[in-house]
């Protein structure tokens, strides 16, 4: 460790960019995980709501795609903060 | 100049294409001269299907359909029949999208248009302002906030949440959510087609065989990418179909 940090005290720019990269996973990970079991929910209780009513589907399938676009943007938040987070 | 996508542009030109003429605020590079082969197409598409014959034949076929589809799958499921009044608008934002959005898996242009913010932004502002005007002209100034920041069947003493929300969502929530969502949809498959491609032709000059998973996979994304550009194009337009249809009415 004390190697790594004697590493980092050379080069202060690398450090940062490492910690940069290293956050914007972390954001973009983050992000992402709420949205996933989200949009699991919204779709599996879709194709329920499908297979119990087949005559049904079409409106179910509507609002499903409603339901994961809402969900999404979530996730999309992140992925688009991940990028504009600057060293 | 690399405005034909016929070899690997330099990377920094993945997203951030240079200048090709005109400069400053009028500067046209390749994100542009797409925007304007996107609205020539879509007037092409709509003029040839002008003809009206009773057996539609050719791009009349195709437009009946698409239209077909705006009018059931979008409208009629979100706004009911008093919303049909907008089918031209909708119509002419599902078309405008998708062919920007296509151009993503067109080989030799293989850019979508909405992978750069200015387009997403200047059609969610243009919803943003026809769903406000919408809202203000059917119901009245007083009406529309009212039902907009005290919904009705809600407790009392929960409007201390919900107002401030509803505020947010109308005014600041919904016209991001709506803008970044195309944009980092279109960018995000950009950014993994370009990733493949790279790597499978990097893999084919060195290893040949190293080449064939990815290869595989670079296909199979092509054909998910194709279901993306369609799937937004649909999300922008029912979303965009839904805000106006609350705005008519308010929610019961």
């Amino acid at each position: 460790m004390h190697a790594l940090l004697a590493l980092a005290a050379q080069n202060p720019g690398e450090l940062q960019a490492g910690l940069t990269a290293v956050g914007r996973g972390i954001v973009y990970g983050g992000a992402a995980i709420g949205p996933g079991i989200g949009i699991g929910i919204v779709v599996g209780n879709a194709i329920t709501a499908m297979a119990r009513q087949p005559e049904a589907a079409g409106q179910a399938q509507t609002t499903m795609f409603l339901g994961i676009a809402f969900t999404e943007a979530l996730a999309l938040f992140g992925f688009v903060l991940a990028f504009i987070i600057s060293g | 100049m690399h405005v034909l996508a016929l070899d690997f542009p330099p990377i920094s030109h993945l997203i951030r294409w240079p200048t090709i003429f005109g400069s400053g605020v009028w500067a046209v590079n390749k994100v542009v001269l797409e925007e304007w082969l996107a609205v020539i197409l879509v007037l092409w598409f709509f003029y040839s299907a002008r003809k009206g014959a009773l057996v539609p034949q050719g791009a009349q076929n195709l437009a009946e359909a698409v239209v077909d589809f705006v009018r059931n799958n979008i409208i009629l499921q979100t706004m009911g029949s008093e919303g049909l009044n907008w089918t031209p608008f909708l119509l002419t934002l599902f078309t405008f999208i998708f062919v920007c959005n296509i151009f993503e898996v067109i080989p030799v242009i293989q850019m979508p248009v909405n992978a750069r913010m200015a387009l997403p932004f200047f059609m969610t502002m243009i919803v943003y302002f026809i769903y406000h005007f919408v809202g203000l002209r059917e119901q009245g100034i007083g009406a529309y906030f009212k039902n907009m920041l005290f919904p009705p069947g809600v407790p009392k003493f929960l409007y201390i949440l919900v107002s401030p929300i509803e505020l947010i969502t109308y005014f600041f929530t919904r016209p991001l959510s709506l803008a970044v969502r195309l944009f980092a949809n279109m960018l995000a498959g950009h950014l993994l087609l370009a990733t493949f491609a790279i790597l499978t032709a990097t893999l084919a000059a060195s290893t040949y065989v190293g080449a064939v998973v990815p290869g595989a996979l670079l296909v199979a994304l092509y054909g998910f990418e194709v279901l993306v550009a369609v799937l937004q194009a649909f999300i922008f337009t029912i979303l965009t179909a839904v805000y106006i249809g609350g705005s008519m009415h308010p929610a019961h």
